[in-house]
Protein backbone atom coordinates (compact mmCIF):
# COMPACT_ATOMS: atom_id res chain seq x y z
CA UNK A 1 0.00 0.00 0.00
CA UNK A 2 0.95 3.48 -0.82
CA UNK A 3 0.51 6.56 0.93
CA UNK A 4 -0.76 8.51 -2.16
CA UNK A 5 -0.35 8.35 -5.94
CA UNK A 6 2.75 10.45 -6.51
CA UNK A 7 1.03 12.52 -9.22
CA UNK A 8 -1.61 13.65 -6.58
CA UNK A 9 -1.07 17.04 -5.60
CA UNK A 10 1.03 17.58 -2.12
CA UNK A 11 -1.21 18.68 0.47
CA UNK A 12 0.97 21.09 3.14
CA UNK A 13 0.60 21.27 6.85
CA UNK A 14 -0.36 24.73 7.21
CA UNK A 15 3.00 27.25 8.39
CA UNK A 16 5.21 23.65 7.93
CA UNK A 17 8.56 25.03 6.09
CA UNK A 18 10.70 22.25 7.56
CA UNK A 19 14.76 21.76 7.82
CA UNK A 20 16.22 20.26 4.57
CA UNK A 21 19.72 18.13 4.58
CA UNK A 22 22.11 19.90 1.78
CA UNK A 23 21.33 18.18 -1.76
CA UNK A 24 24.00 15.93 -1.41
CA UNK A 25 22.74 14.36 1.68
CA UNK A 26 19.43 14.59 0.87
CA UNK A 27 19.83 12.49 -2.46
CA UNK A 28 21.33 9.93 0.17
CA UNK A 29 18.25 10.31 2.65
CA UNK A 30 15.89 7.64 1.98
CA UNK A 31 11.87 9.16 1.79
CA UNK A 32 10.79 10.32 5.19
CA UNK A 33 14.40 10.32 7.46
CA UNK A 34 16.34 12.80 8.44
CA UNK A 35 20.06 13.37 9.10
CA UNK A 36 21.55 12.52 12.72
CA UNK A 37 24.60 13.51 14.44
CA UNK A 38 24.27 11.65 16.91
CA UNK A 39 23.94 7.56 17.49
CA UNK A 40 20.53 7.19 18.94
CA UNK A 41 20.03 3.79 20.63
CA UNK A 42 16.82 2.21 20.74
CA UNK A 43 15.71 -1.26 21.89
CA UNK A 44 12.96 -2.94 23.71
CA UNK A 45 14.51 -4.04 27.27
CA UNK A 46 17.79 -4.24 29.03
CA UNK A 47 20.97 -3.73 27.99
CA UNK A 48 21.92 -7.35 28.28
CA UNK A 49 26.25 -7.17 29.51
CA UNK A 50 27.49 -10.30 27.89
CA UNK A 51 30.64 -11.81 28.40
CA UNK A 52 33.00 -12.63 26.09
CA UNK A 53 34.06 -15.94 28.11
CA UNK A 54 30.74 -17.46 27.53
CA UNK A 55 29.75 -15.93 24.37
CA UNK A 56 29.09 -18.44 21.49
CA UNK A 57 28.06 -17.60 17.64
CA UNK A 58 25.87 -20.62 16.50
CA UNK A 59 24.96 -21.43 12.63
CA UNK A 60 21.93 -23.78 12.52
CA UNK A 61 19.86 -24.84 9.59
CA UNK A 62 16.52 -25.38 11.03
CA UNK A 63 16.79 -27.23 14.37
CA UNK A 64 20.09 -28.32 13.84
CA UNK A 65 23.26 -26.77 14.58
CA UNK A 66 26.01 -26.70 11.88
CA UNK A 67 28.71 -24.79 13.56
CA UNK A 68 29.67 -22.77 16.97
CA UNK A 69 32.19 -20.11 17.64
CA UNK A 70 33.87 -19.14 20.52
CA UNK A 71 34.59 -15.40 20.81
CA UNK A 72 38.48 -16.25 20.05
CA UNK A 73 37.60 -18.11 17.08
CA UNK A 74 35.52 -15.69 15.76
CA UNK A 75 37.65 -13.36 15.72
CA UNK A 76 40.44 -15.42 14.42
CA UNK A 77 37.93 -15.19 11.22
CA UNK A 78 38.44 -13.13 8.00
CA UNK A 79 37.70 -9.60 9.34
CA UNK A 80 36.67 -6.72 7.13
CA UNK A 81 35.76 -3.51 7.34
CA UNK A 82 32.51 -1.64 5.62
CA UNK A 83 31.35 1.81 5.83
CA UNK A 84 27.71 2.30 5.31
CA UNK A 85 24.81 4.91 5.97
CA UNK A 86 21.90 3.60 8.21
CA UNK A 87 18.51 4.03 8.14
CA UNK A 88 16.43 3.29 11.17
CA UNK A 89 12.41 3.02 10.86
CA UNK A 90 12.43 5.90 13.73
CA UNK A 91 13.13 8.11 10.76
CA UNK A 92 16.93 8.91 11.85
CA UNK A 93 19.70 7.79 9.38
CA UNK A 94 23.43 8.35 9.67
CA UNK A 95 25.73 8.42 6.89
CA UNK A 96 29.52 6.14 6.82
CA UNK A 97 29.26 4.71 9.74
CA UNK A 98 32.34 2.46 9.88
CA UNK A 99 31.73 -0.91 10.71
CA UNK A 100 34.68 -3.94 11.50
CA UNK A 101 33.84 -7.62 11.70
CA UNK A 102 32.96 -10.82 9.78
CA UNK A 103 30.91 -11.21 6.19
CA UNK A 104 28.17 -13.67 6.46
CA UNK A 105 30.16 -14.35 3.60
CA UNK A 106 32.94 -15.75 5.27
CA UNK A 107 31.36 -17.19 8.18
CA UNK A 108 29.39 -19.47 5.55
CA UNK A 109 32.94 -20.13 3.81
CA UNK A 110 34.28 -20.99 7.23
CA UNK A 111 31.52 -23.49 7.89
CA UNK A 112 31.83 -25.00 4.68
CA UNK A 113 28.02 -23.93 4.24
CA UNK A 114 25.99 -23.21 1.18
CA UNK A 115 23.09 -21.41 2.43
CA UNK A 116 20.35 -24.58 2.62
CA UNK A 117 17.53 -21.95 2.26
CA UNK A 118 15.96 -18.71 1.35
CA UNK A 119 15.47 -17.12 4.59
CA UNK A 120 17.32 -17.00 7.77
CA UNK A 121 16.59 -15.31 11.11
CA UNK A 122 19.00 -13.65 13.53
CA UNK A 123 18.75 -14.38 17.05
CA UNK A 124 20.10 -12.25 19.92
CA UNK A 125 20.78 -13.30 23.34
CA UNK A 126 18.23 -10.94 25.12
CA UNK A 127 15.77 -13.43 22.80
CA UNK A 128 15.09 -11.02 20.18
CA UNK A 129 15.07 -12.16 16.53
CA UNK A 130 14.25 -10.70 13.14
CA UNK A 131 14.14 -12.43 9.97
CA UNK A 132 16.03 -11.39 6.71
CA UNK A 133 16.45 -13.14 3.12
CA UNK A 134 19.70 -14.84 2.76
CA UNK A 135 19.91 -12.84 -0.49
CA UNK A 136 20.40 -10.13 1.47
CA UNK A 137 22.85 -12.02 3.35
CA UNK A 138 25.44 -12.62 1.47
CA UNK A 139 27.73 -11.30 -1.69
CA UNK A 140 29.24 -8.47 0.82
CA UNK A 141 25.60 -6.93 1.93
CA UNK A 142 25.79 -8.13 5.66
CA UNK A 143 28.00 -8.92 8.47
CA UNK A 144 28.09 -9.77 11.97
CA UNK A 145 29.91 -6.55 13.63
CA UNK A 146 32.33 -6.19 16.36
CA UNK A 147 33.56 -2.82 16.00
CA UNK A 148 32.36 0.19 15.08
CA UNK A 149 34.30 2.93 14.45
CA UNK A 150 37.55 1.24 15.11
CA UNK A 151 36.71 -0.02 18.39
CA UNK A 152 35.07 -2.20 20.35
CA UNK A 153 31.20 -2.17 19.81
CA UNK A 154 29.27 -0.99 22.66
CA UNK A 155 26.85 -2.94 24.83
CA UNK A 156 24.44 -0.58 23.68
CA UNK A 157 25.01 -0.50 19.80
CA UNK A 158 25.00 -4.20 20.51
CA UNK A 159 28.11 -5.12 21.50
CA UNK A 160 30.29 -7.94 21.97
CA UNK A 161 28.56 -8.81 18.20
CA UNK A 162 25.29 -7.58 16.25
CA UNK A 163 24.07 -8.48 12.49
CA UNK A 164 25.05 -5.27 9.90
CA UNK A 165 22.63 -5.21 7.19
CA UNK A 166 23.06 -1.39 6.10
CA UNK A 167 20.53 -1.36 3.30
CA UNK A 168 17.32 -2.48 5.51
CA UNK A 169 15.71 -0.48 8.04
CA UNK A 170 18.33 -1.06 11.32
CA UNK A 171 15.76 -3.42 13.65
CA UNK A 172 16.86 -5.53 10.90
CA UNK A 173 20.36 -5.50 12.27
CA UNK A 174 19.77 -7.73 15.40
CA UNK A 175 21.65 -6.39 18.69
CA UNK A 176 23.93 -8.37 21.01
CA UNK A 177 23.75 -11.89 18.07
CA UNK A 178 24.00 -15.42 19.25
CA UNK A 179 23.31 -16.66 16.28
CA UNK A 180 22.70 -17.06 12.51
CA UNK A 181 19.25 -19.75 11.65
CA UNK A 182 18.42 -20.84 8.15
CA UNK A 183 14.73 -21.64 8.15
CA UNK A 184 12.30 -23.13 5.15
CA UNK A 185 9.86 -20.10 5.15
CA UNK A 186 10.58 -16.26 5.87
CA UNK A 187 9.34 -16.36 9.52
CA UNK A 188 8.64 -12.92 11.05
CA UNK A 189 11.06 -12.33 14.13
CA UNK A 190 9.94 -9.77 16.88
CA UNK A 191 9.15 -6.76 15.16
CA UNK A 192 7.64 -7.85 12.59
CA UNK A 193 5.14 -9.62 14.54
CA UNK A 194 4.12 -6.16 16.09
CA UNK A 195 2.97 -4.48 13.05
CA UNK A 196 6.68 -3.84 11.09
CA UNK A 197 7.32 -4.44 7.79
CA UNK A 198 8.60 -8.26 6.83
CA UNK A 199 11.31 -7.05 4.36
CA UNK A 200 12.07 -3.20 5.49
CA UNK A 201 13.78 -1.68 2.47
CA UNK A 202 14.24 2.14 3.81
CA UNK A 203 14.07 3.13 -0.66
CA UNK A 204 10.71 1.60 -0.55
CA UNK A 205 9.45 3.00 3.18
CA UNK A 206 8.81 -0.39 4.51
CA UNK A 207 7.94 0.65 7.74
CA UNK A 208 4.80 -0.98 8.84
CA UNK A 209 3.28 -4.56 8.03
CA UNK A 210 1.10 -3.29 5.04
CA UNK A 211 3.37 -0.76 3.63
CA UNK B 1 -0.27 -11.37 29.37
CA UNK B 2 -1.54 -9.88 26.31
CA UNK B 3 0.65 -10.62 23.30
CA UNK B 4 1.00 -9.70 20.18
CA UNK B 5 -2.51 -9.86 18.98
CA UNK B 6 -2.77 -9.67 15.03
CA UNK B 7 -1.91 -5.99 14.64
CA UNK B 8 -3.88 -3.33 12.62
CA UNK B 9 -3.27 -2.47 9.51
CA UNK B 10 -2.14 1.59 9.74
CA UNK B 11 -2.46 3.95 7.19
CA UNK B 12 -2.00 8.06 7.21
CA UNK B 13 -5.12 10.03 8.35
CA UNK B 14 -6.03 13.29 9.13
CA UNK B 15 -6.47 14.50 12.92
CA UNK B 16 -7.49 17.74 13.36
CA UNK B 17 -6.08 19.58 16.65
CA UNK B 18 -8.74 20.61 18.56
CA UNK B 19 -7.03 22.02 22.10
CA UNK B 20 -3.47 22.61 22.80
CA UNK B 21 -2.71 23.03 26.50
CA UNK B 22 0.67 23.77 27.92
CA UNK B 23 2.16 21.50 30.85
CA UNK B 24 5.91 22.48 31.67
CA UNK B 25 7.85 25.29 30.43
CA UNK B 26 8.97 22.85 27.81
CA UNK B 27 5.84 20.68 26.96
CA UNK B 28 2.60 21.45 25.40
CA UNK B 29 -0.34 19.17 25.18
CA UNK B 30 -2.01 19.02 22.28
CA UNK B 31 -5.30 17.08 21.92
CA UNK B 32 -6.30 15.52 18.44
CA UNK B 33 -9.27 14.24 16.91
CA UNK B 34 -8.39 11.59 14.13
CA UNK B 35 -10.93 11.39 11.20
CA UNK B 36 -11.26 7.67 11.62
CA UNK B 37 -11.59 5.82 14.81
CA UNK B 38 -8.18 4.61 16.38
CA UNK B 39 -8.28 1.83 18.76
CA UNK B 40 -4.83 1.71 20.72
CA UNK B 41 -3.71 0.16 23.60
CA UNK B 42 -1.35 2.15 26.91
CA UNK B 43 1.67 2.69 24.96
CA UNK B 44 1.69 2.82 21.98
CA UNK B 45 2.59 5.62 19.39
CA UNK B 46 1.82 7.82 16.45
CA UNK B 47 3.36 8.76 13.78
CA UNK B 48 3.09 12.33 12.94
CA UNK B 49 4.05 13.62 9.23
CA UNK B 50 4.30 17.17 8.42
CA UNK B 51 4.59 18.36 4.61
CA UNK B 52 5.90 21.50 3.27
CA UNK B 53 4.47 23.11 0.22
CA UNK B 54 7.25 21.95 -2.09
CA UNK B 55 6.58 18.37 -1.09
CA UNK B 56 9.20 17.77 1.53
CA UNK B 57 8.41 16.11 4.49
CA UNK B 58 9.33 15.22 8.07
CA UNK B 59 8.35 12.22 10.01
CA UNK B 60 8.21 12.02 13.92
CA UNK B 61 7.36 8.91 16.10
CA UNK B 62 4.84 10.97 19.53
CA UNK B 63 3.87 8.12 22.38
CA UNK B 64 0.09 8.60 23.45
CA UNK B 65 -0.68 10.00 26.28
CA UNK B 66 -4.26 9.69 26.56
CA UNK B 67 -5.84 6.26 27.81
CA UNK B 68 -7.61 3.97 25.44
CA UNK B 69 -11.03 5.10 25.03
CA UNK B 70 -10.56 8.33 25.42
CA UNK B 71 -12.38 11.31 23.36
CA UNK B 72 -9.61 12.40 21.59
CA UNK B 73 -5.60 11.27 21.50
CA UNK B 74 -3.34 13.59 23.26
CA UNK B 75 0.56 13.77 22.57
CA UNK B 76 2.88 15.57 25.26
CA UNK B 77 5.67 17.45 22.50
CA UNK B 78 8.48 18.42 24.26
CA UNK B 79 9.90 21.47 22.97
CA UNK B 80 13.56 19.99 21.65
CA UNK B 81 16.62 22.01 21.08
CA UNK B 82 16.55 22.35 17.23
CA UNK B 83 14.20 20.56 17.00
CA UNK B 84 12.43 20.40 13.71
CA UNK B 85 8.84 18.98 14.19
CA UNK B 86 8.77 20.07 17.63
CA UNK B 87 9.67 23.44 16.57
CA UNK B 88 6.46 23.48 14.47
CA UNK B 89 4.32 22.04 16.81
CA UNK B 90 5.45 24.72 19.72
CA UNK B 91 5.82 27.56 17.47
CA UNK B 92 3.18 27.11 14.73
CA UNK B 93 0.40 24.78 15.44
CA UNK B 94 -2.79 26.08 16.01
CA UNK B 95 -6.54 24.68 17.39
CA UNK B 96 -8.03 23.93 14.15
CA UNK B 97 -4.96 22.56 12.04
CA UNK B 98 -5.19 19.31 10.43
CA UNK B 99 -1.83 16.97 10.82
CA UNK B 100 -1.27 13.34 9.44
CA UNK B 101 -0.79 10.79 11.40
CA UNK B 102 -0.41 7.21 11.77
CA UNK B 103 -1.79 5.45 14.73
CA UNK B 104 -1.25 3.29 16.57
CA UNK B 105 1.73 1.84 16.38
CA UNK B 106 4.27 -0.43 18.65
CA UNK B 107 2.96 -3.24 20.22
CA UNK B 108 5.49 -4.59 23.16
CA UNK B 109 5.81 -1.35 25.63
CA UNK B 110 1.97 -1.93 26.15
CA UNK B 111 0.03 -2.50 29.28
CA UNK B 112 -3.85 -3.66 29.37
CA UNK B 113 -5.78 -3.71 32.73
CA UNK B 114 -6.55 -7.44 32.47
CA UNK B 115 -2.66 -8.19 32.31
CA UNK B 116 -2.52 -6.85 36.04
CA UNK B 117 0.18 -6.30 38.15
CA UNK B 118 1.70 -5.42 40.30
CA UNK B 119 3.83 -2.80 37.69
CA UNK B 120 6.79 -1.06 38.49
CA UNK B 121 6.83 2.28 36.04
CA UNK B 122 10.06 4.21 36.01
CA UNK B 123 9.77 7.42 33.63
CA UNK B 124 12.41 10.55 32.85
CA UNK B 125 11.33 13.61 31.63
CA UNK B 126 8.58 13.11 28.95
CA UNK B 127 9.42 9.31 28.86
CA UNK B 128 6.21 9.71 31.51
CA UNK B 129 3.57 10.13 28.33
CA UNK B 130 3.51 6.30 27.31
CA UNK B 131 3.84 5.24 30.81
CA UNK B 132 0.80 8.21 31.72
CA UNK B 133 -1.45 6.00 29.59
CA UNK B 134 -1.29 3.17 31.41
CA UNK B 135 -1.63 4.73 34.94
CA UNK B 136 -4.70 6.80 32.79
CA UNK B 137 -6.13 3.58 31.53
CA UNK B 138 -5.79 1.99 35.35
CA UNK B 139 -8.08 4.75 36.48
CA UNK B 140 -10.50 4.55 33.45
CA UNK B 141 -11.04 0.95 34.49
CA UNK B 142 -10.77 0.95 37.95
CA UNK B 143 -8.31 -1.53 37.83
CA UNK B 144 -6.46 -2.66 41.38
CA UNK B 145 -3.38 -3.45 39.79
CA UNK B 146 -0.50 -2.03 42.34
CA UNK B 147 1.56 0.12 40.17
CA UNK B 148 4.66 2.38 41.24
CA UNK B 149 5.84 5.29 39.10
CA UNK B 150 9.10 6.77 39.78
CA UNK B 151 9.45 9.40 38.25
CA UNK B 152 12.41 11.34 37.06
CA UNK B 153 12.32 15.34 36.39
CA UNK B 154 14.82 18.25 36.53
CA UNK B 155 12.73 20.43 39.39
CA UNK B 156 9.44 20.24 40.83
CA UNK B 157 8.25 22.47 37.92
CA UNK B 158 9.56 20.12 35.29
CA UNK B 159 7.23 17.42 36.56
CA UNK B 160 5.00 16.39 33.94
CA UNK B 161 1.50 15.81 35.08
CA UNK B 162 2.19 16.59 38.27
CA UNK B 163 -1.01 17.81 39.56
CA UNK B 164 -2.81 14.67 37.74
CA UNK B 165 -0.36 11.95 39.36
CA UNK B 166 -0.38 13.43 43.04
CA UNK B 167 -4.12 13.65 42.60
CA UNK B 168 -4.26 9.75 41.69
CA UNK B 169 -1.69 8.92 44.28
CA UNK B 170 -3.86 10.63 46.90
CA UNK B 171 -6.71 8.42 45.96
CA UNK B 172 -4.54 5.46 47.90
CA UNK B 173 -6.00 2.79 45.48
CA UNK B 174 -2.82 0.82 44.48
CA UNK B 175 -1.12 4.00 43.10
CA UNK B 176 1.45 5.39 44.29
CA UNK B 177 4.43 8.44 42.36
CA UNK B 178 7.61 8.71 43.46
CA UNK B 179 9.64 11.67 42.40
CA UNK B 180 13.23 12.10 41.70
CA UNK B 181 14.41 15.73 41.21
CA UNK B 182 17.92 16.11 39.62
CA UNK B 183 18.30 19.68 40.32
CA UNK B 184 16.18 20.75 43.37
CA UNK B 185 15.69 19.19 46.50
CA UNK B 186 13.10 16.39 47.43
CA UNK B 187 9.59 18.21 48.61
CA UNK B 188 8.08 15.28 49.99
CA UNK B 189 9.24 12.79 52.14
CA UNK B 190 9.46 10.21 49.95
CA UNK B 191 10.92 11.74 46.86
CA UNK B 192 14.33 11.69 46.01
CA UNK B 193 16.88 14.63 45.49
CA UNK B 194 19.19 12.97 43.01
CA UNK B 195 19.58 10.99 40.04
CA UNK B 196 18.07 7.29 39.71
CA UNK B 197 20.15 4.70 40.62
CA UNK B 198 20.46 1.50 41.64
CA UNK B 199 19.30 1.90 45.42
CA UNK B 200 16.50 4.37 44.30
CA UNK B 201 15.20 1.46 42.42
CA UNK B 202 15.22 -0.71 45.60
CA UNK B 203 13.43 1.79 47.23
CA UNK B 204 10.64 1.83 44.75
CA UNK B 205 10.70 -1.81 44.69
CA UNK B 206 10.24 -2.17 48.53
CA UNK B 207 6.73 0.23 48.29
CA UNK B 208 4.92 -2.62 46.11
CA UNK B 209 2.96 -5.27 48.27
CA UNK B 210 4.42 -8.10 45.98
CA UNK B 211 7.19 -8.74 42.98
CA UNK B 212 6.22 -6.89 40.23
CA UNK B 213 5.04 -8.78 37.33
CA UNK B 214 6.31 -6.21 34.27
CA UNK B 215 8.69 -3.14 35.02
CA UNK B 216 8.35 -0.63 32.14
CA UNK B 217 10.87 1.88 32.21
CA UNK B 218 11.22 4.95 29.44
CA UNK B 219 13.24 7.89 28.81
CA UNK B 220 16.89 9.05 27.44
CA UNK B 221 18.80 6.41 27.11
CA UNK B 222 21.16 7.37 30.67
CA UNK B 223 18.01 7.12 32.71
CA UNK B 224 16.61 3.46 30.99
CA UNK B 225 20.30 2.10 31.52
CA UNK B 226 20.24 3.01 34.81
CA UNK B 227 17.02 2.70 35.94
CA UNK B 228 16.59 -1.26 34.06
CA UNK B 229 20.64 -1.76 35.33
CA UNK B 230 19.15 -0.61 38.78
CA UNK B 231 16.16 -3.21 39.22
CA UNK B 232 18.14 -6.26 37.64
CA UNK B 233 20.88 -5.41 40.91
CA UNK B 234 17.52 -5.60 42.69
CA UNK B 235 17.07 -8.52 41.87
CA UNK B 236 14.17 -8.22 39.00
CA UNK B 237 14.44 -10.73 36.15
CA UNK B 238 15.84 -9.15 33.05
CA UNK B 239 12.96 -10.61 30.78
CA UNK B 240 9.93 -8.92 32.77
CA UNK B 241 11.28 -5.35 31.59
CA UNK B 242 10.29 -3.61 29.36
CA UNK B 243 12.04 -0.21 27.86
CA UNK B 244 11.74 2.36 25.44
CA UNK B 245 14.46 4.98 25.08
CA UNK B 246 14.97 8.49 22.70
CA UNK B 247 18.41 10.13 22.17
CA UNK B 248 21.89 9.63 21.07
CA UNK B 249 24.20 7.82 23.36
Amino acid sequence: MTDRPSNAPVRATRGFIGRRATPDAAQRLPPGQHLVDNFPVLSAGPTPRVRLETWRFTLKSGPRPIRSWTWEEFNALPQTDLVRDIHCVTTWSKFNTRWGGVLIDDLLEAAGLEPPTQFALAHSFDGYSTNVPVADLIHGKAMVALRYDGKPLEPDHGGPARLLVPHLYFWKSAKWMSGLQFTERDEAGFWELRGYNIYGDPWREQRYANE
Amino acid sequence: MSETPAPPLVHWQDATIVAREPRTPTITSFFFRPSQTVSWRAGQHVDVRLTAEDGYRAIRSYSIASAPGADTLELAVERLPDGEVSAFFHDVAEVGDTIELKAPLGGHFVWESRDGGPLLLAAGGSGLVPVMSMIRHRAATASTAPVQLLLSARTWDDVLYRDELLDLASRRDGFDVALALTREAARRSNDFGHRVDAAMMASVLERLPAWPRRVFVCGTNGFVNAAADGAQAAGVAPNIIRTERYGGA
